[in-house]
């Protein structure tokens, strides 16, 4: 189900490298899976628009990944870049937390060098 | 480790062995094979090292490969804490026998933005169960969900689809838990698990600390349900499974030399039984540790082992003190061939369950046929009245399973009956023996009775005991209008009891002597007599005859004057006429 959506593959933007680079680590096709990423998906595309890379890992085809990054539960998102890694769980239909979690709010709209300034004071 | 035959029931529970020390013989064989088995306790109790032993055990001896997951240690963490035990897991990771996978979860990483699920883990487990084709598994502790997870209700649900999804695995598992306030895990895991929850324990009462397990629940199967103290030596946990054993003692008839030939005497005139227990009460003072070495030596000459634990003297020091009563027990300890060994017990160095643990497992290792402890009241310091007691019935008791003979010695304080071990341990005990100070005349003696000694004709008298360089003896004790007579006091005794005999003797001589004399003197007398006697009737005698004479005259001449006369006979009167009248009539 999610090979027959088209995310392991940079949306496609005007930026030529994406600022951001998700992953979301899931079990196989689930109602919990294909919520999750439709919710990061429209999150990122409120925020992030043409700036982020979401690859969706399939744990049931390669269990290894699971032990080798620490997954325990799922779905899971990783926010690869920028660093700080971030980690957070669930279908993502809390936009809120997602976005406290993903730290996006201080990240947008301003560039990813305004995040600095705004830092100390958040 | 023996294992104990299971009963035949209907249908037995599968068991996986533990391999470790005990524990296989409190469950009956091990736990329940496929099915979970939660290990509960608090912190610092033993644990995670009973669910690795469990691993080890299982991969190395029964061919069961295992996966622990850790979820508060590292696998480089956990193979360290265990090289002292000489588990070498990097070389089970190797050999595909065992695979450490730890999970690692920190609570500030993660936001919860909504549902979720554990299938990360499921997937993890799965994966680690299929590579290495694990039969056993350790989840430690799965509860660092809870802690990290806010979201309890997901948690609990996917640990009871973890559990049911393990049992369809077909594996061996062991979770661990922290103990919880008023529940036995903090966050109620034993809901997972129906079929074996064992709780562990480490406590410390009065300074020394204990461990103790006790299997709380064991679905499908009897089990013991006490709680069994166990220790944590260089092999790993043992635990001693000492009140699971029915009380049916091997009961042998034969006998054992107590090394004191009155004592033997006294006790059927053959000893102790063989895998009695003795004990000995006394004063200080009163030569326990003498009797006890005595036996000790008797036991090493017959060329059985023996097992000497004392609390008070060094091994050393007993050596040097029991040569003063010509004990040389050095020689039972000449190297190869040992007789007697000797264990300090220092009563300080740890608590009651570690020393009985201790000497449980010392015991098991030189296997002895007899033991003394010397002495059981050093052990008061370690622990409460109760707990006391029933260290000692097991110790007692595991000693009389095994067929080993063993002598307490035990410290009273008023020379009365011990009050320590009176109701403690005297329905446990077969021989009791009382040694008493007796002071009297300015000195102080030693006394020794049978109290009781069972299924033999004892002897219920007072002896006196005394220690001397050619070792114990015992002595008859006098008794006299003013009591017992011991020590010099028995000597001036016998003495004077020598001087009586001698008086006697003579007085008997001297009357034997009187009697004699009165005897001739009765014949001098009766021969007067008799001589007397006969001149009398000699004198009567002739007197007699010359009467006769006379009347027969007399006779002669009335016949010869009647003739002249030409009368006829008269009929003669009196006792002489007729005599003359048929000599008349003859003649």
């Amino acid at each position: 189900m999610i090979k027959a959506r088209p995310p392991t593959k940079a949306r496609p933007s005007k930026a030529a490298a994406p600022d951001w680079r998700l992953s979301l680590y899931v079990a196989g096709p689930s109602q919990k899976s294909a919520a999750a990423f439709r919710n990061l998906e429209q999150i990122c595309e409120d925020h992030l628009v043409g700036r982020y890379h979401i690859e969706v890992i399939n744990l049931i085809k390669n269990p290894q990944i699971a032990r080798d990054n620490q997954i325990v539960a799922v779905p899971m998102v990783v926010r690869e870049w920028p660093l700080p890694i971030r980690k957070i769980i669930g279908d993502m239909s809390n936009t809120e937390r997602v976005l406290a979690g993903l730290d996006l709010r201080s990240f947008d709209p301003s560039p990813f060098i305004a995040r600095k300034g705004k830092f100390p004071t958040g | 480790m023996k294992k104990t035959a299971t009963s035949p029931s209907l249908k037995e529970l599968k068991k996986s062995p533990t391999g470790i020390r005990g524990l296989d013989e409190i469950t009956g064989g091990g736990l329940p094979t496929g099915r979970p088995t939660l290990v509960c306790g608090g912190t610092g109790c033993g644990k995670t090292l009973l669910a690795m032993e469990f691993l080890v055990h299982g991969a190395s001896e029964y061919g069961e490969p295992g996966v622990f997951m850790a979820f508060e240690e590292t696998a480089e963490e956990l193979t360290q804490n265990v090289v002292s035990l000489g588990f070498d897991l990097k070389a089970l990771v190797a050999r595909k026998l065992l695979l450490i996978d730890y999970v690692q979860i920190e609570r500030y990483e993660f936001e919860e933005t909504g549902e979720y699920d554990l299938e990360g883990l499921f997937l993890r487990l799965g994966h680690a169960i299929d590579s290495i084709k694990a039969k056993r598994v350790v989840l430690d502790t799965i509860e660092g969900l809870f802690a990290r997870l806010s979201n309890h209700a997901i948690v609990r649900e996917a640990l009871h689809r973890l559990f049911r999804w393990l049992k369809e695995k077909d594996v061996t598992v062991i979770m661990t838990g922290e103990r919880g306030d008023g529940q036995l895990t903090r966050y109620g895991l034993e809901e997972y698990v129906s079929d074996c929850v064992i709780s562990l324990d480490h406590r410390v009462s009065d300074q020394g600390t204990s461990r103790r397990l006790r299997v709380v629940k064991y679905r499908g199967a009897t089990h013991g349900t006490d709680e069994y103290p166990f220790l944590i030596d260089r092999e790993g946990i043992w635990i001693y499974p000492v009140t699971s054993v029915p009380a049916d003692h091997p009961t042998p008839d034969e006998r054992i030399s107590s090394g004191i030939e009155r004592l033997d005497a006294m006790l059927g005139g053959k000893g102790y039984y063989r895998g009695s227990s003795i004990l000995l009460s006394g004063m200080a003072g009163t030569g326990k540790t003498s009797v006890a070495a005595t036996f000790a030596d008797a036991t090493s000459r017959s060329g059985k082992r023996c097992q000497f634990f004392s609390f008070e003297e060094s091994p050393g020091q007993i050596i040097r003190n029991m040569s003063s009563i010509g004990l040389d027990l050095m020689q039972w300890q000449k190297k190869g061939r040992i007789n007697l060994q000797f264990q300090t017990v220092r009563p300080f160095e740890c608590g009651l369950e570690m020393h009985l643990a201790r000497t449980m497992r010392l015991v098991a290792e030189f296997e002895p046929q007899v033991v003394i402890v010397d002495q059981m009241s050093g052990l008061e310091t370690t622990g409460t009245p109760l707990e006391i007691k029933a260290a000692m019935m097991r110790l007692i008791d595991f000693l009389k399973v095994r067929g080993i003979t063993a002598l307490y010695t035990d410290l009273t304080t008023d020379g009365g009956v011990p009050a320590l071990t009176e109701s403690a341990i005297s329905s446990l005990v077969d021989t009791w023996l009382i040694l008493r100070d007796i002071e009297l005349n300015g000195e102080r003696n030693r006394s020794l009775h049978v109290l009781k000694s069972r299924g033999m004709a004892h002897s219920n008298q007072v002896r006196e005991f005394v220690m001397s360089e050619r070792g114990i003896e015992l002595k008859d004790i006098y008794m006299g209008p003013s009591g017992m007579l011991t020590g010099s006091a028995r000597v001036a005794q016998e003495a004077r009891e020598r001087a009586q005999q001698v008086i006697r003797n003579e007085e008997m001589e001297r009357q034997q002597l009187d009697l004699k004399r009165k005897h001739d003197t009765l014949e001098g007398q009766i021969s007067a007599l008799r001589a007397d006697f006969s001149a009398e009737e000699a004198r009567i005698e002739r007197i007699i005859s010359h009467d006769k004479q006379r009347e027969h005259s007399l006779v002669k001449d009335e016949v010869a004057m009647g003739r002249s006369r030409n009368h006829d006979i008269v009929k003669p009167v009196g006792s002489i006429i007729p005599r003359n009248g048929r000599n008349g009539r003859k003649s």
